[in-house]
């Protein structure tokens, strides 16, 4: 019961201030709306046992990545940017798109209804108390089988890292 | 946990709306910011299968997207950076140096 009204809370708080992101004028009224969304999903993650990932969710994403959005918002001269038209002129792209995907989905949760053996899995997952402890879990993991992607995303950070120092870096 | 269709539909709604943002808006940062939605939305797939399934990869997995989310963000706000320098614009219909 109380797995569901939590689980209630946060999609409703990631799913409103989702569309409140992608809808605002201001850029920075979006990035504080992301950073709800994106606490919101930690909520989920949460919930899920992923408690690993909830305490990564925050420190990275909403720590990390949303003050370095928010320093180059400042950065760029926002002044003259609210000034101008906020939305391109694609709304029947974006509404063909977003019809398009609501259908795929639909078509998949619906199938997995009427079809047996079509669309989302329906076996029941394992309770709470029979899995071992996360963080444990999620280390084993990743330097085991997964060593070899993990030394790769590290070179992909490192190679990011000098990138975006070269693009800001001033010109002499 | 619930089933995992309410899992895969709120996944499939912050999609859609991140796939809205990215093709309506003109200011590149709110792009970035809505291609992070969809990476998040994502995220929220794989932690539920591997909840569902009781295997830690999919969280190995989120782990990995969580780590190209920060570089791809470093090195877009790089360009935007650098762009802005040159340029004095932050709109996507406004860089067209390669159009003629």
């Amino acid at each position: 019961m109380l797995d569901k009204v939590l689980f209630y809370i946060f999609a409703g708080l990631a799913i409103a201030s989702g569309a409140l992101m992608v809808t605002r004028r201001n850029a920075v009224h979006s990035a504080i709306f992301l950073v709800t969304a994106l606490l919101a999903t930690a909520g989920i993650f949460l919930q899920l046992r992923a408690e690993f990932l909830f305490i990564v969710q925050i420190i990275l994403y909403v720590g990390g990545i949303m003050v370095l959005f928010i320093f180059v918002i400042m950065l760029v001269n926002l002044d003259v940017a609210l000034q101008q038209i906020q939305f391109a002129r694609q709304k029947w792209v974006a509404l063909i798109v977003a019809l398009a995907l609501s259908a795929q989905f639909g078509l998949m949760l619906w199938s997995s209804e009427k079809i047996p053996g079509q669309g989302i899995p329906v076996l029941a997952a394992p309770p709470a108390s029979e899995l071992p402890a996360n963080s444990e879990a999620v280390a084993q993991s990743l330097f085991g089988n997964y060593l070899l992607a993990f030394e790769i995303a590290s070179v992909l950070l490192l190679v990011a890292m000098i990138g975006a120092v070269v693009m800001a870096k001033k010109e002499k | 946990m619930l089933p995992i269709g309410h899992y895969l539909f709120l996944s499939a709604a912050l999609f859609i709306i991140g796939v809205i943002g990215v093709i309506t808006r003109r200011n590149v940062i709110v792009i970035l910011m809505s291609i992070e939605l969809i990476l998040n939305a994502v995220n929220i797939n794989l932690v539920a299968f591997s909840r569902l399934y009781g295997d830690v990869a999919g969280q190995v997995f989120a782990l990995f997207i969580i780590a190209d989310a920060a570089a791809e963000a470093a090195v877009g706000l790089g360009i935007i950076i650098a762009f802005f320098r040159n340029r004095e614009t932050v709109l996507a219909d406004e860089m067209d140096l390669l159009k003629w």
